[in-house]
């Protein structure tokens, strides 16, 4: 995608939340059509990955050693996951993880659950029970059952490992781990077949489907039912989709693919690689960041699927969850010892909505400050999808004074020296007032009323909309247009891995027309997109179909004058 | 300190496979080499090894480049800690980005030119200058390349095999030194070998896998082909790392990896990341004297460079832009410390390197270190006069000793220069205004 300088472009997208309107809700597909996207291969994500391991062979089983790091594009990792491969090292780290999670399957503690027979011969191969256990296992790790070829072939690595090792369980450790490290599971390969309804088009098969399905509304691999129904063709018909949708968004695992979505929208494996410099922030461990997400991922999966509550009230709402450690950031007393207890704030508390928990103050901040940059930049990419411009070159960033300068006491300040010079203000003017709605909470996300003994002010104006104060922000961004129009794209090309292309922009449209007519519930978003034909629909080779991508998409641009 | 590496070869093997079967090595004798210890006994030359030390926010231009340009210089203040090394190391001054109107993205465009010969508008384009030399000179190794870096982030790896496929970077000493020198490492020094069973099975269970290549290829369109193909690349290099685990080795006479090192503290705090680094560096020395590996790439730290005091809210990157510049010392001090720092551990690190001695000369001898940044003045993001060292002989492919500066030229002639010293056969490299067909001459043998 090639980038503008100019700051007017992030408005571009905001035409799309004009086209907004309360019309009657439909519940048939009576959508505009769209051209479809690619056939897809996408690498599993790392929590993808781990997930399956899970479901598959149960949670007892830990999942060793590191994964090769995802890319993020178009403002999440399941776009990403389309563009990746695997590279020579990163396979040498899958291989380590296989044959340690190999290990475990067939140990003593685990193989008489998961192996489904016993061998004629601990000592010797046995092809007739290695076939059984593979045929099961493969299924579920493939998304779709073994071919021929695949059997005979996993079969014959298990059968010659046994004889050659002198142990039946042995081989099927090989076998376990040459599955886990072969393309068929590492990449979620798409299939597509000539479609009978539509002469010279295609279409996705059935297994294909179930994945899609499956990834999207619970963050796993397809179950053994969605399996059957794609093996008996049912979801090749509309009725037979919506009877799975059906199921699975009615099921408790909805909630499993909310989290996994939201983690990905809000950059939570940003979290890794955070550090905060503990002399100047001895609350803050690797400990609060991991309970400051689960923070941020209960608080949502609480309004929005336990409660089917607004989406729009996320950035405003005054329950959460604590435990102990976060109460001690938040200076909230927590009876709770171990675990999570709920917690509404009071009314005149600075604090609401996700904005103001610690996850997102602290992903967007330096190791020693907070940064109202970063945090507004953040803010317009992952709430409202806009693409901020990256920083010119050559530029002299003196004009930013040191925190030191007696004149400029506070961010505010400091960034208003730089707002004043013209070749900044265009894009700083984007950020920085969105950013400086947060200053009152630190690089940790702790509270605070001055800096530097001068008051922290607040107020500002984003995109036209005034507010006085932090919680006049949070208002403010419940009420912006784009947050509903930016969720809808986010939700759809997390599920589809890929960024809409301009093709589909009336399509979204009416996607997000449905959202506000149901009082932005995420769950039924989910399910109309779930249910949708645009979310299958393939392209035909040599259309304009792979036409250009639709602009609103933020990417993963390089945030360096931010830093 | 766990983490020193300590070259006594006793100290070494007990350390090593776990205690299993490695008997009281034979002390390597001089037979191995030819008379001047350049080569094997029978003629082959030891393998020539290349490695990149990469850092962000540059040096201070005036304070880095030597004043008098050709073979007889001396460092200037801030590469000082290099002087010793001054006569087997080039110091290149001057060198340019051109951007052919695309746009500087700052900290990622330098890098990218200098190691794609590309500016990319988004994401790279090309294969990186480190994996081209590997396809070459890395094949026969266990590793086809080791990456460390020492901020944290394995993502900040510059080495990439191609558009979709970079090579994360460890960021764990201690867990390199397990990838390279644990349970799966085979001393080239031990008296008795014995190939693994499990091994052996390992390999033929992988070729299951490569088996379904072709059906798999035909199944996908030719974007995604290329990256199934890339995984498969990925499949043959496990199946050549299993292969060299199957085949005895020989004796190497360098080959004396210490103990498993003990990490610093990870992170962004320059005191644990230059000691980190310190651990790098004994181990990447120590892979390449084993032959585990002939091509090393190392990050300092991510290039908005994240490196601070503790209990200091600036980082080295932010000090870049926003300290004032000290009117009477005419730099910025603060953020001048970090590169002091960053200089000091690349001296560390071709101490290193030159501290395993095989025959007459060092393993520095046999290597060529390009060491660059990826912009000349940080605080204006200057894509000029970008600072770029390349250290150590190359087993007498590259002259060494010099100064040169290349006002306005671009830094691909760099990336050339390495090529061609190197024995790949390319006339020329780069995209646009950076494609260039000259090496630097005067360094080439």
């Amino acid at each position: 995608m090639v980038m503008s300088n100019s700051p007017m472009r992030l408005f571009g997208a905001l035409g799309f939340a004009a086209a907004i309107a309360l019309t009657g809700c439909g519940q048939k597909d009576d959508a505009p059509v769209t051209k479809g996207g690619p056939v897809s291969l996408r690498r599993l994500t790392e929590p993808e990955y781990r997930q399956v391991i899970a479901d598959v062979f149960g949670t007892t089983i830990k999942v060793p050693g590191r994964f090769e790091p995802d890319i993020r594009d178009n403002g999440l990792i399941a776009v990403g996951t389309s563009r990746e491969s695997v590279a020579g090292t990163g396979l040498e780290q899958y291989d380590l993880t296989a044959r340690g999670i190999a290990a475990q399957v067939v140990d003593e503690v685990h193989r008489t659950t998961l192996v489904p027979c016993t061998p004629a011969k601990a000592t010797d191969r046995d092809d007739a029970c290695a076939a059984k256990f593979i045929e099961r296992t493969g299924r579920l790790l493939f998304r779709r059952p073994l071919s021929q070829g695949e059997m005979a072939t996993q079969v014959k690595g298990a059968g010659e490992s046994a004889a050659k090792l002198g142990n039946f369980y042995s081989g099927l450790e090989l076998s376990v781990s040459a599955m886990l490290v072969s393309p068929q599971f590492l990449f979620r390969q798409e299939a597509a077949q000539p479609d009978p309804d539509n002469a010279g088009q295609r279409r996705l098969d059935g297994y294909s489907k179930a994945s899609r399905l499956s990834f999207f509304l619970w963050d796993t691999t397809p179950d053994s039912e969605l399996l059957d129904a794609a093996a008996k063709g049912d979801l090749d018909t509309d009725s037979g989709i919506a009877k799975q949708v059906d199921r699975m968004t009615h099921s408790p695992r909805l909630a499993a693919g909310v989290r996994a979505f939201f983690s990905d929208m809000l950059g939570f494996d940003g979290f890794t690689a955070l550090a905060k410099d503990p002399q100047i922030y001895p609350k803050y461990s690797s400990q609060v960041a991991a309970d400051a997400q689960e923070q941020t991922l209960r608080t949502l999966t609480d309004l929005l699927v336990t409660n089917n509550g607004d989406y729009r009230d996320a950035f405003t709402t005054r329950k959460t969850y604590l435990t102990r450690l976060l109460g001690s950031v938040y200076g909230v007393p927590v009876m709770t010892s171990t675990g999570w207890e709920p917690h509404e704030y009071a009314v005149d508390d600075p604090r609401a909505g996700i904005l103001m928990q610690v996850s997102f103050l602290s992903l967007h901040s330096h190791p020693g400050r907070s940064s109202p940059t970063i945090r507004g930049k953040a803010l317009r990419e992952v709430f409202l999808c806009q693409k901020v411009p990256d920083p010119p070159g050559n530029v002299n960033f003196a004009l930013v004074q040191d925190t030191k300068n007696p004149a400029f006491h506070t961010a505010r300040a400091r960034l208003g020296a730089h707002i004043n010079q013209p070749t900044c203000a265009g894009c700083h003017k984007i950020m920085d007032p969105v950013g400086l709605a947060m200053e009152n909470f630190d690089s940790a996300g702790g509270f605070r009323s001055t800096e530097n003994d001068s008051l922290i002010v607040t107020a500002g104006e984003i995109d036209g909309m005034k507010f006085d104060d932090a919680s006049g922000f949070t208002k403010v961004i419940h009420d912006h247009p784009q947050a509903p129009v930016c969720l809808v794209n986010r939700i759809y090309s997390f599920g589809t891995g890929r960024a809409a292309s301009k093709d589909e922009a009336e399509w979204l449209n009416y996607q997000v027309k449905q959202f506000v007519a149901s009082g932005y519930k995420v769950p039924e978003l989910m399910r109309r997109i779930a249910s949708s034909k645009a979310f299958y629909r393939i392209s035909t080779p040599g259309t304009d179909a792979n036409n250009a991508t639709l602009s609103m998409a933020g990417t993963n641009t390089q945030t360096e004058a931010l830093k | 300190m766990s983490g020193t590496m300590n070259s006594s070869r006793r100290n070494v093997l007990r350390g090593m496979m776990g205690g299993a079967a490695v008997s009281v090595g034979l002390p390597f004798l001089d037979c191995f080499l030819n008379t001047n210890g350049t080569a094997l006994a029978n003629g082959t030359a030891l393998p020539v090894a290349f490695g990149t030390f990469f850092w962000g926010c540059g040096l201070n231009p005036g304070r880095w480049e030597p004043k008098t340009i050709g073979t007889n210089y001396d460092m200037n203040i801030e590469t000082a800690a290099l002087q010793p090394f001054k006569n087997r190391m080039n110091v290149i001054s001057g060198m340019k980005v051109f951007l052919d109107g695309k746009g500087a993205r700052p900290h990622f465009t330098g890098e990218m030119a200098i190691l794609t010969g590309d500016v990319p508008r988004e994401q790279p384009n090309y294969a990186s200058l480190d994996s081209i030399v590997a396809d070459t000179i890395g094949t026969r190794t266990r590793f086809r390349s080791l990456e460390v870096t020492g901020t944290g982030k394995p993502t900040d790896s510059l080495s990439r095999r191609s558009a979709s496929v970079s090579n994360p970077a460890e960021i764990s000493p201690a867990a390199l030194y397990t990838r390279v020198f644990g349970a799966d490492f085979r001393d080239p020094n031990a008296a008795d070998f014995k190939p693994d069973p499990r091994v052996m099975v390992r390999r033929s269970v992988l070729s299951g896998v490569t088996d379904q290549r072709e059906a798999l290829l035909k199944q996908v369109g030719a974007n995604d082909r290329q990256r199934l193909d890339e995984y498969f690349t990925a499949v043959r290099q496990l199946e050549q790392q299993l292969d060299i685990q199957l085949q005895k080795p020989a004796p190497l006479e360098a080959c004396s990896p210490s103990a498993q090192p003990t990490d610093a503290e990870l992170g962004t705090e320059i005191e644990n990341v230059v000691a980190n680094h310190k651990l790098f560096a004994q181990i990447l020395a120590h892979a390449v004297a084993c032959d585990q590996t002939h091509v090393t790439n190392v990050v300092f730290g991510e290039a908005t460079s994240p490196l601070r005091k503790a209990g200091t809210a600036m980082t080295h990157h932010i000090l870049t832009h926003e300290e004032p510049m000290d009117a009477k010392l005419g730099y910025q001090p603060q953020a001048t410390y970090f590169m002091g720092r960053i200089v000091e551990t690349l001296a560390f690190y071709l101490q290193t390197l030159d501290s395993i001695k095989e025959g007459d000369g060092t393993l520095l001898d046999r290597s060529l270190i390009l060491a660059h940044s990826e912009t000349g003045f940080a605080k204006i993001h200057a894509l000029e006069n970008i600072p770029m060292f390349l250290a150590g002989g190359a087993g007498g492919r590259i002259k060494t000793g010099m100064h040169v500066k290349m006002d306005g030229e671009p830094v691909t002639r760099v990336g050339l220069t390495v090529q061609q010293s190197l024995g790949i056969p390319v006339d020329s490299w780069g995209t646009m205004s950076l494609a260039t067909s000259k090496p630097i001459t005067e360094l080439m043998v």
